[in-house]
C-alpha cells in the first residue's frame, strides 16, 4: 500500500470524521439535558446547507452565505424548539421519536417546494479552491483541512464552555437536576432554548460545510442522521467526549473500508468476490462496528453515570 | 360465548374487510381492492410491531428490515427460478426470524433510547445491504420474476383470491397476538414492560421473553413482507427505508397502542390519509402536490394532542 495515499485516506476519514462530530455534539447536548430524541436534528443540517448555498448564489460573497446559513439555522431551531419540542420534554421517547419524524416530513418536502426535488449546486470560491502542500509531495484539498480545524476549534470551545464557564456550568447542573436548578433560580426554559438553539446552529455547521463536498438535496440530513446515532450509540449518549471519540472512529473506519476493503478482498480472494462483497461490507462496516462495542460496552465507550 | 365489544368491533371491522372485493366488483372499482389488499398487509407488520412495541414496550423503530427480509427471500428465490410458495414462505419466516434473532440478541439488552437507535441503524445497514448488491437490482430494485406459487391451490394472480389470503392471514395474526398476549408468556412480557425490578424480584428474568416476542414479531413481519413483495411483484431495498419503519410506528400510535384493533385501524387510517392526500381531487394540487408537508403536520399534531389513538374511541375496558 502507498504511504501517500493511506495518508490522504486519514484525512479524509478525520474530515468525515469531524462533520459527523459537529452534528452529535449537538443531537448528544440536547439528549443529555433535555432528555429529548430529535430525529429532526437533520433537518437543521440541510437548512443551514440549503441556505448557506442559497444565500451565496444571491450575494456573490461566500462568507455572507457562511453567516447567514448559521444564522438561519438557529433561527429554525429556535422556532421548532418554542412551537413543538418544548412540549415534548416530558413526554416519553416514543412520542418523541414520532413527532419529530412528522417533522422531518415536513421540512424534507418544505424544501422540495421552495427549491426543487433535485439537488442544487453548490460550489467553492476561488480562494478555497485547490490543494496545499503538506509536507514532501504530500498535497490535500485546503477546504477539506479547512473542515477539519472548523471541527476540532468547535471541539475545544464545546470542552471550554462546557467545563470552563458559568452558562457551562448551568448547562451541567440542568443535565443532573432539573428541578433543584429551577429551584435556585434559573430560567430553565432559557436555558434549554439556548442549548437547542446552540445545537442547531452546529447541525447548520455541519450542513454548511459539507454544501460543496457532498450534494444539497431534500432528505440529505436524513443519511447522516443514521450515522450520527451510530456515533453516539458508540460514544455513549450524552457525553459530548465520547461523541467526539466515536465520531473520529467511525470517520475513519468508513472511509478505510470503503478505500481498501475491494482491493484487500481482490487479494486474499478473487476479484469477483471483491466486486460484489466489497462495496456490500464497506457498507456494513460501521454498524457492525456499533454491534461489536455494544456487546462488550452495552452504554458506549464514555458513559454517562446519572 | 359472549363476545367483549371491543371482540365485536374487530369482528365487523373483518366482515368490513371481506365485503371489499364484491363491493368493488360491483362498482367496477378494482383500485379499491388493491388499497384494502395493501393496508391489510401493512396491518400485519404494525400488528407484529404492535406485540412488541405495544405489550412488549420496545419501541423498535426498525421493523421495516423484517419486511425487506421476507420480500427479499420470496424475491430472490424466485430470481434463481424457485417459485414455490411452499419453499419461499416458510423461508421467508425462517430468514426474517434468524435476523430478528440476531438484531435482537444485540438490542434487546439495552432500553431507551439505546434500543430507538440501534434497531435504526440495523434496519439502515440492512437497507445499504440490498442498495449494493447489483445482482438484486441494487439501488432501483427489480420485477419479481414471478409470483409464489402454491400448486394451483391458490391463484396469487387472482386478485380476489390473494385479497382474501391475506385477510385470512391478517386474521391469524390478530388472533395468535391476542393468545400469545393473554398466555402466561404475555403476562410476563407485559410485566417486564410495567416494573422490571418487580418482574425480577418475582423470579423472571425479562431477557429471554423480550428476545421471543422480538423474534416472534420479526416472523410475522416476514410473512408481511411475502406478501408484500406479492403485491407490487417488485422487489427494492425501499421496503427497508426507515421511513417505512417510522410509518409502521404511526400506524400502531395511531391506532392505539396495546390493543388488538389498533394496528388494523391505524393502518387503515395513516394508508387512506395518504392516498387522499395525494390524489382526492377536491383537495387544491398545491396540497396533492406536496402531500407529505401536511401529512407531517397532521402527524405531529396527532402525536401532540391524541393520546390514545382510535381504539382508545372504543368504549369498555382499557388495559
Amino acid at each position: 500500500m502507498n504511504l501517500v495515499l493511506v495518508f490522504e485516506q486519514t484525512l479524509n476519514g478525520l474530515q468525515f470524521g469531524v462533520m459527523l462530530f459537529l452534528m452529535a455534539a449537538g443531537l448528544t447536548l440536547v439528549f443529555g439535558i433535555m432528555n429529548l430524541v430529535n430525529l429532526a436534528h437533520g433537518s437543521l443540517y440541510m437548512v443551514g446547507a440549503y441556505l448557506a448555498t442559497w444565500f451565496y448564489q444571491l450575494t456573490g460573497s461566500f462568507a455572507v452565505g457562511v453567516v447567514l446559513g448559521l444564522a438561519g439555522a438557529l433561527a429554525v431551531g429556535i422556532v421548532v424548539e418554542v412551537v413543538a419540542l418544548r412540549t415534548l420534554y416530558e413526554r416519553d421517547h416514543l412520542d418523541q421519536v414520532l413527532a419529530t419524524f412528522g417533522l422531518i416530513l415536513f421540512f424534507n418536502e418544505l424544501v422540495a417546494m421552495l427549491w426543487g426535488r433535485t439537488a442544487i449546486f453548490s460550489s467553492l470560491p476561488e480562494y478555497l479552491q485547490g490543494h496545499v502542500g503538506l509536507f514532501g509531495n504530500v498535497r490535500y484539498p485546503l477546504y477539506r483541512l479547512l473542515i477539519i480545524g472548523v471541527g476540532l476549534a468547535v471541539a475545544a470551545l464545546l470542552w471550554y464552555m462546557v467545563a470552563r464557564t458559568r452558562l457551562g456550568m448551568l448547562i451541567r447542573a440542568g443535565a443532573s437536576n432539573r428541578t433543584m436548578v429551577a429551584a435556585l433560580g434559573v430560567n430553565i426554559r432559557l436555558l434549554y432554548t439556548i442549548v437547542f438553539g446552540f445545537g442547531a446552529a452546529l447541525a447548520g455547521l455541519a450542513g454548511l460545510l459539507s454544501g460543496p463536498i457532498y450534494s444539497v438535496q431534500p432528505g440529505m440530513g436524513e443519511l447522516i442522521l443514521i450515522q450520527v446515532f451510530v456515533v453516539i450509540v458508540i460514544g455513549g449518549i450524552g457525553s459530548i467526549r465520547g461523541a467526539l471519540a466515536g465520531a473520529l472512529i467511525v470517520g475513519v473506519v468508513d472511509t478505510f473500508g470503503r478505500a481498501y476493503l475491494r482491493p484487500l478482498l481482490a487479494t486474499i480472494w478473487s476479484p469477483v468476490v471483491a466486486d460484489t462483497a466489497g462495496p456490500a461490507i464497506a457498507s456494513m462496516l460501521i454498524y457492525v462496528l456499533m454491534a461489536i462495542v455494544l456487546a462488550f460496552r452495552p452504554a458506549g465507550l464514555f458513559p454517562v453515570v446519572r | 360465548v359472549k363476545f367483549s365489544l371491543r371482540t365485536w368491533v374487530l369482528i365487523v371491522l373483518v366482515a368490513l374487510l371481506a365485503a371489499v372485493p364484491p363491493l368493488a366488483a360491483a362498482f367496477q372499482q378494482p383500485f379499491y381492492l388493491d388499497l384494502f389488499r395493501r393496508i391489510m398487509i401493512f396491518a400485519i407488520a404494525a400488528v407484529s410491531l404492535n406485540l412488541i412495541l405495544g405489550y412488549g414496550g420496545m419501541v423498535s423503530f426498525g421493523h421495516a428490515a423484517y419486511l425487506g427480509v421476507g420480500a427479499y427471500a420470496v424475491g430472490v428465490l424466485a430470481h434463481h427460478g424457485i417459485t414455490s410458495g411452499w419453499l419461499q414462505w416458510p423461508l421467508a419466516i425462517g430468514a426474517s426470524a434468524l435476523v430478528a434473532l440476531a438484531i435482537g440478541a444485540v438490542s434487546v439488552r439495552t432500553s431507551g433510547i439505546y434500543f430507538i437507535m440501534i434497531t435504526l441503524a440495523f434496519t439502515q445497514m440492512l437497507y445499504f445491504l440490498g442498495v449494493s448488491i447489483e445482482e438484486y437490482g441494487g439501488d432501483d430494485g427489480i420485477r419479481l420474476a414471478a409470483r409464489s406459487q402454491f400448486s394451483g391451490l391458490i391463484d396469487l394472480g387472482d386478485p380476489a383470491s390473494f385479497y382474501y389470503l391475506v385477510l385470512a392471514i391478517l386474521a391469524l395474526a390478530i388472533f395468535v397476538t391476542g393468545r400469545l398476549v393473554g398466555s402466561r408468556f404475555g403476562r410476563a412480557l407485559q410485566a417486564a414492560r410495567s416494573n422490571e425490578p418487580r418482574t425480577r424480584a418475582i423470579g423472571i428474568a425479562p431477557y429471554p421473553y423480550r428476545l421471543t416476542a422480538f423474534v416472534i414479531s420479526g416472523a410475522m413481519c416476514g410473512i408481511a413482507g411475502a406478501l408484500l413483495v406479492n403485491h407490487t411483484v417488485y422487489l427494492t431495498p425501499e421496503f427497508m427505508n426507515w421511513t417505512r419503519s417510522g410509518e409502521l410506528m404511526f400506524m400502531v400510535i395511531l391506532g392505539g397502542i396495546a390493543t388488538a384493533s389498533g394496528p388494523l385501524l391505524g393502518a387503515a387510517a395513516l394508508l387512506l390519509l395518504e392516498d387522499l392526500l395525494q390524489g382526492w381531487s377536491l383537495l387544491p394540487k398545491a396540497v396533492t402536490e406536496h402531500w407529505q408537508l401536511y401529512l407531517g403536520v397532521i402527524l405531529v399534531l396527532v402525536v401532540l394532542f391524541a393520546k390514545r389513538g382510535l381504539a382508545g374511541l372504543i368504549p369498555g375496558k382499557h388495559e
